[in-house]
This record gives C-alpha cells, structure tokens and sequence, in this order.
C-alpha cells in the first residue's frame, strides 16, 4: 500500500516537471520572445530590449526555469503576474474579472475561473455517474435485446455529436424556438434569468456527450460479467433475476469502468472548453484558451500546470478507488 | 527473400492466408451488410466521402463567393438551398466544400498516429525492458495532458494550419494506438510462429511488421475508426473555438462560431453545419460499432 502511494506521489511529480518544463521552454526559449510577446507588435526593438533586461529575460533558459520552479514553491506568483497588467483586455471582460475587482494575480484568476469550472463539473459529474450507470447496466444484462439496442444506439448517437453541435441544437430549441431557457452562462443573474436557469442547458450538453462514452464502457463491462460462470451458478440456484443483478453483476462489472470513470473528473475540468464557449461561461478552459489566444505566458504556465496536477491526480484516484472494489488486490 | 526454400517447411504465419484468397475483402466489405449499425455508417460516410468529392460539380456557387442581393433574406429558398450565411455565402455548397479538409485531416491524422503508435507499442512491447520503461512513461505523459489544452496551447504558438492540426492530432493520438499495440505485442510475441521467424534468422524489424503487427489488426482497425470519428470532432471544435483552419475556405466549426451568436435571428446558419458534421461522426461511431459486432461473432 505504501509502495503504491510512493510509486504514484513520484509519477506525479516527475510528470509536473516534465510538463512545466516543456511548457516553459515552448513560452520562453527565445530570450526576447516574452517581451515581445508582452507589448505586441507595434512596440519598437529597443523598448523589448528594456522589458527583456527589466524582467532578467536574457539569462539562459533553464535558469530562469529553476527560479520559476522555486517562485511556484514559494507561491509567490505574483512575481510572475506582472504580466496581467499589461495584457488587461483578457481579465476586464466577464463576470469574474468584475466580481475580482483587485489586483489580479495568477493564482487569483487561476483559482477563481477554476471554481466556478469545478460547478459545472460537480453537478455534472452529480447526474452523469448514476445516469451512465443505470443505462449502461440495464442495456448489459441483456445482450442483444431490444432495450440493449436502443441504449446502444442512444449513446452511440450521443457521443458522436460534437458539444458544440449539441450545444446548437438544444439552444435553437429551448432558447430561440420555446424561450424557456437563457443562451448564456455568466453567472451573473440578470435579463430575468437566475443562475441556475443559466446552468441548465451547459450542464444537459456536457452530461449527455459525456453519458454517451460512459453507457458503452459500463455497458461493454456488463455484458462481460453476464457471461461468466458465477453469474449462471446464481441463475441456476433460482435467485430471482434482481438479486442477481444487484448483488453479483453490478460489482463486478463497475471494476473497469470504474477507473474510466475517475477520468471523467478530467474531461469535466480541463475538457469541456467547448462548452463553457458555447455558453459564454466563465471558466477554466476558456480561461486558458483566452491566455493562449493573447499570449498571456504567465496564465498559460499556471493553467496548464494545475490541468496535469489534476489529470495525474485523478488517474491516481482512479487506481484507489479500482483497489477498493477489487478485493483481489487490495489484500 | 533470403529463405524460401525454409520459410514453406515451417509454420506458415496467419497473415499469408488473408493473402491467399485475393477476394477475401470484398467478402469483408460484403460481411458489413450483416450489421445494421455498420451499414448505416457505410452509407453515411460514403455519401459524405461522395459528396466531398464532387463538390465542384454538385455545388451551385463557388463557396466564397458573397451574394449580396440574398442577404436580405438568408433563409433557404430556390436560389440557395440551405440559405445564405452572415456575408450572404451560399450555405450548401460552403458544407459540400467543409467536408473537404475534414475527409483529408481526420483519417490523414489516423494513419500518422497508427503508424507513430503501432512503432512505438511494437518496439516497447518486443524488447521490453528500459526501452519499454521509456517509452510507456513517455506516453502516460501525453495521455495525462487534458488534450484540448494541449492543442490550445500548442496551436496558439505555432499557429494553424491544416499540417499543424495533422500533426498535433498525430502526436496525441498515437500514445493511445501504442497502448493498445504494446499489449498485443506482449502477447503474441511468444507464439510459435514468432519463434520460427526467430529461428529462420530474421530481422526485428521483420518480425515486428511482419509477423505480429498483422495479426494485431483487428482491435486496431475498431479503434482507428472510432479515432476518425473523434479526430472530426476536435477538428469541428478546434474551429469552433478559433484556432481551427484559417478563413474564408468553408470549415464546419468556423462556420458555426462566425454564426452562432446570431442564432435569435438565424438560426439556420450554425444549425446546418452543426447537422452536417454530427452526421459524419455518427457514421463513423456506427461503422465502428458494427466493426466491433462483427468481430465479436467470429
């Protein structure tokens, strides 16, 4: 058990510096490439020479590296964030920069955008685990069977559908056709739409494309199980169908996609990118898109640290929670 | 051939006898009919396939091309089928045309990550050891990066072009393929026919394309199919979200990311290309779960 631990705790980290290094080198190899970056395309050779000497960005790369590394420990990101300033237009738009008001640091912006991407995830996550569970299980336990092929066919269908593209149609329904719902997220209540009526429709298209993925991997898991001898030993013995569904299928057949599961945290964290720019809504994903789109060195180094922190994090809680249901290696 | 007088006097090797029966895919192909899923995903892809390629015949306007008179009503009507877009460009043929570069980058991404994926498994799983240490880390690594982050990130520096999609979507694709090959290779390596190859003198490299990849093919060929699929779809939300294709050639997600804020007024604009390419992706998830029936059976 602590082996396991240990062997995990050091992945995660290996995989942390590998990845920040990589995303430090592609930011900032070329000494004046940050600085340039920073005032943009009109500024003069010698103003980016002064912020280049100002910021201590002609030293080699892999100092500045390390010293990046030892401002991340120290939490000191602010020494970073000066970039943020110069860079206003990304984090004066939408409700969080409003609502932040201050100084804006990395990790302010970071974690704000994060929190708001982590409620979307929870409620999501909240009906897409029971939902999968219950389709996938039901189409399972009878191959082949008329309930079986619409499930199949259901998220087949589901999956295959672009979020965006779904994102579309459910608006051009309940928001241009029927009026019942907001178009936008912000999460800010205004035009008569409260919060959560603006949560519906992001929340319906995230689980129902994610649903679709995860009913086939419960599913495949199932009709597996079904197949094996102890699940006819049960039937034979004259245990109504339920007990055996309920007490020698299920179990079982949630140790492989158990783990798929877990994963799902990441795609809800780091994924549904899509999504939060269909609705207009104010998080992670588009965070990092928008510093991606403007260059912002500083907000990208962050943000995709803190996606591999919980990509890596989440495969671990996958192994967990794998050993907890399979009694064979937790002893 | 350094050896053929040997090679007939040992255990033949299953992948000659899909050569000995020169009509064996057409059987293959006609074997798809037996499953309604994957019938319907033939036919779906094919007419899209179909439809891609003869654009500049079927297509009534050149896709770029603005009619300024038919931007007072946008709607379909005789003249533009599908209607017009926000700069009065002929809806239809702009999604005749969109389906172009996505036929070419998804499966053209495919291939490249089959062929990264299938040498790296192959390697990894054959010599085992430090190698396979390196190499299974190295991609655990990419699986681990959220991969839309990772486009965002590395699209927005090098910028986008049709390559750079091509080889973005390779490189992040192709741990998953090497996954999947290095657990067939672990397995099939100790089999007889591998140990005759050996024996005859040939090289690794022989043995790795030879002997085991062809026999790994089946789970790789469901898979490259449901990866088609998905290259469309990130392809379709790369150029949602901006950083797809450049404008103005048709692209399915850039269409609907110029016009989906204008959906209160016309929704037809985002909603034809958004049918359009969810109806392609649902072609190739139903050939792949067909393929995957199929397989099943025998």
């Amino acid at each position: 058990m602590a082996r396991f631990f240990a062997k995990h705790l050091l992945f995660l980290l290996f995989t942390l510096l590998v990845v920040s290094f990589l995303v430090f080198t592609l930011n900032e190899f070329s000494p004046g490439a940050v600085a340039r970056k920073i005032l943009g395309a009109y500024a003069t050779q010698e103003q980016v020479d002064v912020l280049t000497k100002q910021m201590g960005l002609d030293r080699p790369v892999l100092v500045r590296y390390v010293e990046y590394l030892g401002g991340l420990a120290s939490g000191d990101s602010r020494l970073r964030g000066t970039h943020l300033f110069l860079n206003g237009e990304v984090y004066d738009r939408g409700a969080v920069a409003l609502a932040l008001g201050g100084p804006y640091t990395v990790s302010t912006i970071v974690f704000k955008h994060l929190a708001n991407t982590v409620l979307l995830a929870a409620i999501a996550f909240a009906c897409i685990v029971p939902l999968s569970t219950l389709l996938g299980v039901v189409a399972g336990m009878r191959e082949s069977s008329r309930v079986d092929r619409v499930i199949l066919m259901f998220s087949t269908v589901v999956a295959s559908i672009p979020e965006f593209a779904l994102g579309v149609f459910l608006a051009s329904v309940f928001v241009v056709w029927l009026g019942w719902l907001p178009g936008t997220a912000t999460l800010v209540a205004g035009g008569g739409w409260s919060v959560a009526a603006q949560l519906v429709l992001p929340v319906t298209v995230v689980v129902l494309f994610d649903s679709g993925y995860v009913v086939s991997m419960i599913r495949a898991s199932m009709v597996e199980v079904m197949q094996r001898p102890y699940i006819r030993t049960a039937v034979l013995k004259g245990l109504p169908f339920r007990a055996v569904i309920l007490r020698h299928a299920l179990r079982n057949a949630m140790l492989t996609p158990i783990t798929v599961i877990m994963l799902q945290i990441n795609y809800l964290v780091a994924g549904v990118v899509v999504v939060e720019t269909v609705f207009a809504y104010p998080g992670f994903g588009r965070m990092i898109l928008e510093a991606a789109l403007f260059k912002d060195i500083a907000l990208i180094e962050a943000g995709a640290l803190v996606a591999v922190f919980l990509a890596v994090l989440t495969n671990i809680l996958g192994d967990i929670a794998y050993m907890l249901l399979d009694p064979r290696i937790r002893a | 051939m350094s050896t053929p007088a040997t090679a007939e006097a040992l255990p033949a090797s299953p992948p000659a006898a899909s050569r000995l029966r020169p009509h064996a895919w057409w059987r293959r192909l006609a074997a798809l009919g037996e499953s309604t899923p994957a019938s319907v995903g033939v036919v779906i892809v094919l007419a899209w396939v179909a439809l891609a390629l003869l654009a500049p015949l079927i297509a009534p306007y050149p896709p770029n091309a603005n009619d300024m008179a038919a931007l007072a009503h946008t709607t379909p009507s005789r003249a533009h089928w599908l209607g017009t877009d926000q700069l009065g460009r002929d809806l239809f043929s702009r999604i005749l045309w969109g389906a172009r570069p996505v036929l070419i980058i998804a499966p053209l991404a495919v291939l490249g990550a089959a062929a990264l994926g299938s040498l790296l498994g192959l390697v990894g799983g054959y010599y085992g050891r430090w190698i396979d240490l390196v190499i299974t880390r190295a991609c655990d690594i990419v699986l681990s990066f959220p991969v839309i982050i990772l486009y965002m990130i590395i699209l927005a520096h090098v910028g986008s072009s049709a390559w750079n999609i091509v080889g973005v979507l390779t490189l992040t694709k192709a741990p998953i393929i090497a996954r999947i090959v290095r657990g067939m290779t672990l397995d099939l390596r100790e089999r007889e026919y591998v140990a005759a190859a050996k024996m005859r003198g040939e090289s690794a490299l022989y043995i790795m394309l030879v002997e085991i990849l062809p026999n790994a093919r089946g789970p790789l060929v469901v898979d490259m199919c449901l990866r088609t699929g998905y290259n469309v779809i990130i392809i379709g939300s790369l150029g949602f979200l901006g950083i797809g294709l450049p404008p103005p050639d048709p692209d399915w997600g850039g269409m609907v990311k110029d016009t989906y804020g204008m959906m209160m007024v016309w929704p037809h604009m985002a909603l034809f290309p958004c049918a359009a390419i969810s109806s392609l992706v649902v072609g190739f998830n139903l050939l792949a779960v067909g393929l995957r029936e199929l397989g099943l059976r025998d």
